[in-house]
């Protein structure tokens, strides 16, 4: 203890004349950045799923017979597009033009929809080919990985919409530039992750 | 003594008026479309060397591997901003600590389950008998 | 269509079938609780408290109010978890030559299973959580969490989630396959029933919350510190919340995910973890130890925590080491990502996993037992205080060396190759779980609870709570460790070889002195209650406290602090005393605040509802109630009007008021 010790009469400051405010909202960044870390690792392990189960057909066929790279070029397009156009959207955020900002959020809305629409007829082909879910281990651990990247950006749609209500009715302010933010990282996430997916589990698939 | 310091004024409602603590780089044109021109690059050569088939499918594999790794980081840096600063670098440690999980998760699966397989499955020998 | 369609159509698989009528103990249980739940309802009305909990408890963002709602959701849930506990001991004294015991096959098999879930996710936990809500922003000199909305909304989550498991007990059954679920008895081909479902939806719900409270925490413990607090200046409990909150951020998706897998099996009819068409069950098993080793780690980092405030306090000395201590931390956070293969050396993943693993697990001991020492030097030439605290930190450090032995032991794939799923491991985990993480509890209760409630608790209550939990953690486990040498194996419900009984039946006589413990402690807090004039403490700090917690008063005002401190030491209020320290009487102003909202409950109540459609197959109410939790999950978005300012007079009055207070002590 006296080793540490201090000088008692020296003058300090116990509490700073000004209180440190904490903005509201200013750790919505770091925490949603966190929330996405722990999604990663959500995918991580449906990727490990697949890294081990993947080579499992159960005398079912396997990627070569099944996956066409036509339309995931196609697919992995419309998920491109629709990086940059939120992209743009952001950049208009920025200079407060609050239409300019709708625009290419329902523009990047649209290139998400038909991003759904070609993975569900996707699956569908696939279903109708009898490669169900249920066919084997592989088709078990591709329909989840590739659908539950399907579920997010169906998810990240429902809240692109539910924000260009709040954006058309609150106008740009500092929350709902928050949530922009938000689902801006969201959105770029889960272009991320279809990186993975179209590399590990189509491109790869092919080679197998 | 400095406890009688604290003055009044600790209360300030500015801050909800405009956004100077908001220390998000939402990036500029530019770098947008520098992301967006390597990101379709790194997509397009991978995808054209499996449909053609121009190399051996190993090299192939590998290429495609360091492709989808240089893409993320492209993604990471254009598109998701990363950088040492942004919110303090806690995001980067962040980033750099679920990435060490995601692979000590990964490579460790696939290093047990293999080692499993090759230890537990019968299959195995046999083929090696068959060839 | 007719009756016999429409009736499955709305009910799913529900039927009266699916009350446990046929079970004499359930049926006496069910009448006990019903009795007891409409009482408590009843009191609640006649008392007219609905509106007061409501407005004050069940929508509070606060977090010393949430901390303390779920310190009781844990205490509660113990004392169903003990229940179980002392079930399966009973059985097992009993069931011997010829015996079949009290309980059937199906029976006790869903309380082996449901002890193992309960103490972990709904006792542990949220003792936990509690702990580190209540605290850990006082520590740090911060108002409120950084997502104080969030914090009510894992609260209810976690208690839905055990709602369920309660909900289990009365309305159809529990699983029967143990607390992890392996595959593929957890299948739908081997457990058609609803135990499974009830399980996976329990552990679902409550991991939500579970996560988010991770991520909240962690972002309250980086972004909202008092100014001067430097990562290295944090309090030690405040390091160790905040790398287990890492590791909760870091495991818990890995169980959704591999529960999630475990779901699609048995509802979809994927193969993931069937023995047909490709599937793998050891991947679910290597799977739910990535996360469930970790967990273990997330359970007794904080209690390490605990357990470094408790000593520096009590020997009135700074902690030793705290630098090694943090490192220790640390590094123990990374490790536990390391060793998960432990829990299944028999696997047969052969002698290089099994090496690697045997070897990392040994590691990771090291930093564990560099803490031990930390304490023990800071306890050397301290002036020692033998309050309650301090005697579990004392029975916990001569407990729980001998559970990191036999972990130790344990790690060394040859003898974990005789050892496993023995009774021997059985005593091992519950050694470093009871004495690391109850004992930790216990002496984290016993010191903060004179901050939550402006009194100390009764020293002989608390005695006698403490002896009986120490004799009777080594008269019921000791047993287990012989009898685990000897080669029984866990969850077995009769015995043929008549020379075991012995040691069961002082297991069970072990088992009941800790009930006497669980009962003292329980009449410790009403003795308090009753005496909480005597035993009241108005200066905030009656321990000779040294971090910031103990620089407000005790119950700390809604706003924790009137001005946050400036830091400039790691036992930061130990320092400010040191300097002369005056507490400011005047100049205050009004305090910004986040405002109470009912949308936690709401969604976790339509969570509930969702689970429970799922298990019993009511796929209109599933849908229904998925539907209504984004509905009032968007809706609550379109609330911006969150906060309010605690007008500058009423902090002025609190204020007073502990102004007169002080002076009365000191008069």
């Amino acid at each position: 203890m006296s080793a540490t010790a201090i000088k008692t009469d020296e003058p300090v400051v116990f509490h700073l004349p000004e209180e440190p405010h904490h903005p509201e909202g200013s750790s919505t960044g770091l925490g949603f950045w966190m929330y996405l870390m722990s999604d990663c690792l959500i995918f991580a392990m449906l990727f490990a799923t697949f890294g081990v189960l993947g080579g499992n057909y159960a005398a079912g066929p396997g990627p070569k017979e099944l996956f066409d790279l036509d339309l995931v070029a196609v697919n992995t397009a419309m998920l491109l597009f629709s990086s940059i156009t939120y992209g743009f959207a952001m950049l208009a955020m920025g200079k407060n033009r609050i239409n300019q900002t709708l625009v290419w959020l329902a523009v990047t809305g649209l290139f998400g929809l038909a991003f759904l629409g070609i993975e569900l007829y996707e699956f569908a082909h696939l279903i109708h080919e009898g490669a169900t879910p249920q066919r084997s281990a592989f088709l078990s651990s591709f329909f989840v990985l590739v659908g539950t990247h399907g579920l997010h950006v169906t998810f990240g749609i429902i809240w692109l919409v539910t924000l260009m209500v709040q954006v058309k009715f609150k106008g740009l302010i500092p929350a709902n530039k928050r949530r922009l933010m938000c689902l801006s990282m969201f959105w770029h996430f889960l272009d991320v992750i279809w990186i993975g997916v179209f590399t590990f589990v189509y491109l790869l698939g092919m080679l197998r | 003594m400095s406890a009688d310091n604290h003055a009044a004024e600790a209360h300030h409602d500015d801050h909800h008026g405009h956004d100077a603590h908001d220390d998000h780089d939402h990036g500029s044109f530019k770098s947008y479309m520098i992301g967006f021109v390597l990101s379709v690059i790194l997509t397009a050569i991978p995808f054209a060397l499996v449909m053609t088939g121009a190399l051996p499918a190993q090299a192939t594999a590998l290429i495609v591997m360091a492709f989808a790794v240089v893409q993320i980081v492209v993604h990471m840096i254009y598109f998701l901003h990363m950088n040492t600063k942004s919110e303090g670098g806690w995001n980067m440690l962040a980033l750099i600590f679920t990435i060490v999980i995601v692979f000590i998760c990964l490579a460790g699966s696939l290093w047990v389950m293999h080692h499993l397989n090759t230890n537990m499955m019968p299959t195995h020998d046999m083929t090696q008998m068959v060839g | 269509m007719n009756a016999d369609q429409l009736i499955p159509l709305i009910f799913g698989r529900l039927t009266l079938e699916a009350l446990p009528l046929h079970e004499p103990i359930l049926v006496v249980t069910m009448i006990v609780v019903a009795l007891g739940g409409v009482a408590l309802l009843g009191a609640l009305t006649y008392f007219k408290l609905w509106g007061y909990l409501w407005k004050e408890w069940f929508t509070t963002v606060d977090h010393k109010k949430i901390g303390i709602m779920y310190m009781i959701l844990g205490i509660i849930m113990l004392l169903r978890g003990f229940a179980d506990a002392i079930m399966m001991r009973i059985q097992q004294a009993m069931a011997f030559g010829g015996s079949e015991g009290y309980l059937n096959a199906h029976h006790y098999d869903q309380i082996f299973t449901a002890h193992g879930v309960i103490m972990i996710f709904f006792v542990a936990m949220p003792l936990i959580t509690g702990l580190m809500n209540y605290v850990v922003p006082l520590q740090i000199g911060a108002r409120d969490v950084s997502f104080p909305f969030l914090n009510n909304f894992s609260f209810w989550m976690t208690t839905a989630g055990a709602v369920m498991v309660m909900a289990s007990l009365f309305v159809g059954e529990f699983a029967r396959t143990g607390w992890l679920a392996y595959p593929p008895l957890s299948g739908i081909g081997y457990s058609p029933g609803v135990g499974v479902d009830y399980y996976i939806w329990a552990l679902q719900i409550a991991g939500v919350g579970t996560t988010l409270s991770g991520i909240n925490l962690i972002a309250t413990i980086v972004k909202m510190r008092a100014p001067g607090m430097g990562m290295m200046k944090m309090p030690v409990f405040t390091w160790t919340s905040l790398c287990a909150n890492v590791l909760i951020v870091a495991s818990f998706p890995v169980l959704t995910a591999v529960l999630a897998l475990l779901t699609l099996d048995r509802y979809v009819g994927t193969n993931f973890f069937t023995n047909d068409f490709g599937g793998n069950p050891m991947m679910y098993v290597n799977l739910i130890w990535i996360w469930g080793h970790p967990e273990v780690y997330i359970l007794v980092l904080p209690l390490f925590g605990v357990f470094s405030e408790v000593a520096s306090t009590f020997s009135g000395k700074r902690l030793f080491g705290y630098t090694s201590m943090v490192y220790a931390t640390v590094v123990i956070t990374i490790l536990s990502y390391l060793v998960w293969l432990h829990h299944f050396f028999t696997m047969g993943s052969g002698a290089s996993v099994n090496s690697f693993f045997g070897i990392t697990t040994m590691i990771i001991s090291i930093p564990t037992g560099a803490k031990i020492f930390n304490w023990l030097f800071t306890m050397y030439r301290g002036r020692i205080r033998f309050e309650l605290p301090m005697m579990w930190l004392i029975a916990f450090m001569l407990t729980f060396v001998v559970g990191g032995m036999t972990g130790v032991m344990l790690a060394v794939p040859p003898a974990d190759f005789v050892l496993h799923n023995s009774l021997f491991l059985i005593a091992h985990f519950h050694n470093v779980i009871i004495a690391g993480v109850l004992f930790g509890l216990f002496a984290g209760i016993n010191f903060w609870f004179p901050k939550a409630f402006g009194f100390k608790l009764d020293r002989t209550w608390g005695l006698v709570s403490f002896w009986c939990w120490v004799v009777g953690f080594w008269l019921a486990f000791a047993p287990l460790y012989v009898l685990g040498l000897m080669g029984v194996t866990r969850r077995m419900r009769v015995f043929d070889d008549p020379s075991l009984q012995i040691w069961f039946v002082i297991a069970a006589v072990g088992v009941a002195v800790i009930a006497v413990g669980i009962l003292a402690m329980l009449v410790q807090f009403a003795v308090s209650f009753k005496n909480r004039d005597k035993l009241r403490d108005e200066t905030g700090d009656p321990w000779g406290g040294r971090t910031l917690e103990w620089a407000t008063s005790s119950p700390p005002p809604d706003y924790n602090f009137a001005f946050t401190p400036v830091v400039y030491d790691t036992d930061a209020w130990w320092d400010m005393k040191r300097r002369g320290y005056k507490r400011p009487k005047t100049g205050f102003a009004a305090i910004h605040m986040p405002k109470n909202t009912g949308t936690g409950i709401i969604i976790s109540g339509l969570s509930l509802v969702m689970g429970l459609a799922l298990v019993w197959y009511i796929w209109w109410l599933a849908a229904l109630s998925f539907l209504a939790v984004i509905a009032v999950a968007i809706a609550h978005t379109f609330n911006y009007n969150r906060d309010y300012y605690i007008p500058v007079e009423e902090v002025r009055e609190t204020e007073d008021a502990r102004t007169r207070a002080l002076a009365g002590t000191e008069a």
